[in-house]
């Protein structure tokens, strides 16, 4: 394992292999019992530094931390210093002279992690950047799917709406493939990237098309904003040409799954009854983010002082 | 002060000596001698004419903190230049005869080159009405560079209206090609790497789509046209067929766009975040050809220094730009004569005496920069070490700034000396003040 | 803990310390002392192997309890590495296995079972680990050899074979589950 987490192309195969095999032995280490705390990372400091709004996430990291004994701090810019037009890297700086090991990091700007990372000795986890990556949720969801279907080699996933846009379609595409599985990404035009072509993935614009030889669904939040920058002309069109409904959900084979890395927009890309049917993994991927979390602190922190 | 340059390869030819006096190059030819002059042993070092620059911005007046005349005319002069246009984007827009003229003022008091006001195209850069170009051209400063660089001209009727209008004294509209529209939040070349690195696309249509429009308007008004930094192949296809067609244009490149591709932008680095965007190899490599072939007819800086706290952050919010007046000329070397594709005599005519032209520079008599080195010239001139290389410290640069793309890189080249209507502004490859 | 690395070039053979035989006989031995010490607690006993070969030799004494006795023995693993001590020092190691029986330790007589007790620190870490897991009536130590040097003050219960090395001495045991042979050598060197 490399010192940071800042995109699933830090992880080649056998880093992220074994990022989950860990993840699987936490679980079934904490599985049924009282006290679900491990003393692994007593006496370190993880510092969750969020510039930007996402409590999921942030409350993911902080109970991973935690149940491995690390003192957490939180530090939301909102309120703080950085509001009053402190920097990045007087921030990480300051933290880390407070004795921080390690910095879980979520950013409007893509590279921030990157940049931070230049600056502080300590790791870096990648909580979120931009348009860029989120390799904690990609691991967390390929954790899920290796759950759910035993494997994910040669798995088939579709991954469904505002790829332009999604860190987390990113980080999948890269790490999904490192890991064997088969991408397709659907979407409108106007949300795929020019250069998605350079991607290991197979693109469609149809996705009747391929849900039926789909292992793997999984939708992607659609912002409503995007609408207005003529991106699609409106929800109603986009939800009948892409949203997963119960008609469409019928065409998957017995055993494909439903994924979304939340929050949801129900009614939009995601029909309410889809996201409540046995198929959905939308709650098991929360419960199973904290153990991918405590898996990637463990490899990160626990062996260098 | 009279100088005597001693086995000079004058455009990289034959050695000669050179003998200047009371600002002009009085003689040139072998074995000279001049009681009392101040020799300078020259065996082995290239000399060329004074270099001009299009496309500087030094920051004064508003940002001193990042570069004043005097530091960016010092920076100028290390890097063998003699004349530099200061770009408008100052605080205060360079929008006014006052302004123009504090800039020029400025410029002579440093005396280490020739500051040639660029004055703005539009009122505050904004792009909505024109701003006094007549008064800029009839002051002190004698503005003849119009732009607003930082800003595209985009209204295709005001563009059309400055072209037409800057005709009454020679003038030429320098346009920042940028289709605003297709570049809102744009934070490098779109493509593969923007794709995978989450950073919003600068598509090489907006640059293009903006020239092609403008060289039609300048050929339609009958009006000359410069377009700053380009920066794609396809750009320098739609330059190749307006100068086939006759049309009145002019182009610059940048060093950096000459050399350093988006593959930069992987570091995340904000030093390499610039506008318009490092763009792919092959774009480098069309640049390089179009320079050769002078479809592109000059090399221009855009010198674009910017204090620690505008760079050392996260790239969206870093400032885009990069130095480059020190570095030009060695960039130049490495991109294109030590390949083949320029010899000295192109290096001059790109770096000197084609961008003197457009400047409008070259007929200024005593004070004319672009001129050849002969007898009778203004004697602006450079002495290069072909042969040295060195590495590109940033703590060294006479720039207030720092953000150096080159830091850390090895380039060939030295200047030795410069000299501005004869008196040295670099000796010993040192600034003599 | 022990390993199962070929001898370097020029290293003499290690000698065997144990042979196949001599490992059945030993892990024999220990199952009918825990009979005979764990008496009427027979049917709460839980074998708990660290792993990795503390594991194998948990079920294999088990297996031979059940023998001797006709008692059915529950048999668990409790991965230690998260809990060690010397992490920063040693770098991270992929996780192995904790799986406890479905009747859980919570009241039951809970023995820990590993390969060689040397430092005494894998069974600290051990009994960390059981705190978190249950609360059992008592928690006792079954090693297959014990080499001395002890850093803590920890003892076993059970030991299968008592071996006076030196700190400079390497003691290693291999099993058929994990090595393919049943043997312990003791070889000159740190390992």
């Amino acid at each position: 394992m490399k010192r940071h987490l800042l995109e699933s192309a830090d992880l080649d195969r056998a880093d992220a292999t074994l990022v989950l095999d860990t993840a699987a032995q936490i679980d079934q280490a904490l599985a049924g019992r009282e006290v679900k705390k491990l003393p692994t990372l007593r006496g370190r400091t993880v510092v969750n530094l969020f510039y930007e709004d996402s409590t999921r996430t942030r409350i993911s990291f902080e109970l991973a931390a935690k149940r491995l004994s690390a003192d957490v701090i939180n530090f939301s810019a909102k309120g703080s210093s950085v509001s009053k037009g402190e920097s990045l890297k007087d921030t990480a700086l300051t933290l880390e002279a407070m004795g921080s090991d390690a910095i879980v990091v979520r950013h409007s700007a893509s590279g921030a992690p990157h940049r931070l990372a230049h600056w502080v000795q300590g790791s870096v986890v990648n909580a979120g950047d931009g348009t860029h990556e989120h390799p904690t949720q990609a691991l967390l969801d390929a954790y899920t799917i290796r759950r759910r279907l035993g494997r994910l080699d040669g798995v088939r996933v579709v991954v469904v709406g505002d790829v332009l846009h999604s860190r987390v379609a990113r980080s999948n595409v890269w790490l999904l493939t490192t890991l064997g599985a088969e991408v397709t990404l659907v979407a409108p035009p106007t949300l795929l990237p020019v250069g998605v072509g350079s991607w290991p993935v197979t693109v469609s614009y149809d996705l009747d098309a391929v849900l039926p030889k789909a292992d793997v669904v999984m939708m992607l939040r659609v912002q409503l904003e995007r609408m207005t920058a003529s991106f699609f002309p409106s929800a109603r069109e986009y939800s009948r040409r892409y949203g997963l409904d119960a008609v469409r959900m019928a065409a998957l084979g017995d055993d494909a799954i439903v994924m979304h890395p939340g929050p949801m927009n129900r009614g939009m890309e995601i029909a309410a009854d889809v996201a409540d049917s046995v198929r959905s993994t939308i709650v098991e991927q929360v419960g199973n983010g904290v153990s991918v979390r405590m898996a990637v602190l463990y490899l990160l922190l626990g062996g260098n002082a | 002060m009279t100088v005597l340059i001693k086995g000079a390869r004058v455009l990289g030819g034959e050695p000669a000596d050179l003998l200047l006096a009371d600002g002009r190059v009085a003689e040139v030819g072998q074995r000279l001698d001049a009681a009392g002059a101040t020799v300078v042993d020259a065996g082995g070092l290239v000399a060329l004419p004074g270099l001009v620059d299009l496309h500087t911005h030094l920051r004064e007046p508003g940002r001193e903190d990042a570069e004043t005349v005097e530091t960016g005319s010092r920076a100028a002069a290390l890097g063998g230049f003699t004349a530099v246009h200061a770009m408008a984007n100052t605080d205060p827009v360079a929008d006014t005869a006052g302004v123009v003229e504090q800039v020029w003022r400025l410029g002579r008091k440093a005396g280490l080159v020739d500051v040639v006001p660029v004055g703005a195209v539009t009122v505050g850069l904004r792009g909505e009405r024109l701003a006094e170009l007549g008064a800029m051209a009839d002051s002190a400063a004698r503005v003849r560079v119009f732009s607003d660089d930082g800003h595209c001209v985009a209204d295709p009727a005001l563009m059309r209206r400055a072209l037409e209008y800057v005709k009454a004294f020679d003038g030429v509209v320098a346009q920042h090609a940028e289709e605003p529209r297709l570049t809102a939040g744009a934070q490098m070349n779109e493509g593969d790497r923007s794709a995978r690195l989450g950073l919003a696309g600068w598509p090489a249509a907006a640059e293009e789509a903006v020239i092609a429009r403008d060289v039609l308007l300048a050929q339609h008004v009958g009006a000359r046209l410069h377009v700053c930094h380009v920066s794609t192949a396809g750009s320098v296809e739609i330059l190749r067929w307006a100068k086939s067609r006759g049309v009145q244009v002019t182009a610059e490149v940048t060093p950096h766009h000459l050399l350093l591709t988006e593959a930069c932008a992987e570091s995340y680095d904000p030093v390499f975040k610039v506008n318009p965007p490092l763009r792919t190899d092959e774009d480098v490599l069309a640049l390089r050809q179009g320079l050769a072939d002078g479809t592109i007819d000059a090399v221009a800086t855009d010198h674009a220094p910017h204090a620690v706290e505008d760079k050392e952050s996260e790239w969206a919010s870093a400032r885009p730009g990069m130095l480059g007046l020190e570095q030009a000329l060695a960039v130049v070397v490495q991109a294109l004569v030590e390949p083949g594709l320029l010899d000295w005599a192109g290096v001059a005519d790109r770096m000197s005496v084609r961008p003197a032209a457009i400047g409008r520079l070259s007929g200024l008599g005593d004070r004319a920069h672009g001129r050849p080195l002969a007898a009778g010239e203004p004697a602006n001139l450079l002495l290069l070490d072909p042969a040295a290389r060195s590495v590109v410290d940033p703590a060294a640069l006479a720039s207030r700034s720092r953000n150096s793309p080159y830091a850390g890189r090895e380039l060939p080249g030295r200047v030795v000396a410069t000299f501005l209507r004869g008196e040295a502004t670099v000796l010993d490859g040192k600034a003599v003040r | 803990m022990a390993s199962s690395t070929e001898p370097a070039p020029g290293q003499a053979a290690p000698a065997a310390l144990l042979a196949p035989a001599d490992v059945a006989r030993v892990v024999d031995r220990m199952a009918h002392q825990l009979i005979e010490k764990a008496g009427d607690a027979l049917a709460d006993l839980v074998l708990v192997g660290i792993p990795t070969r503390g594991a194998p030799l948990a079920r294999r004494l088990a297996a031979r309890v059940e023998a001797f006795s006709g008692a059915r023995v529950d048999t668990g693993t409790v991965d230690i590495t998260l809990y060690r001590d010397d992490l920063r020092l040693r770098g991270v190691r992929a996780l192995e296995d904790t799986v406890l029986p479905p009747a859980g330790i919570d009241g039951r007589l809970v023995v820990l079972v590993d390969d060689v007790l040397f430092s005494g620190r894998s069974v600290r870490a051990a009994l960390d680990a059981l705190r978190d897991l249950g609360r059992p009536r008592a928690v006792q130590l079954a090693v297959l050899v014990d080499r001395g040097h002890r850093e803590l003050p920890i003892r076993a219960d059970y030991v299968g074979k008592n071996v006076p090395t030196s700190r400079a001495q390497t003691v290693r045991v291999h099993l058929t589950e994990t090595d393919g042979t049943d043997e312990v050598l003791v070889t000159e060197g740190a390992a």
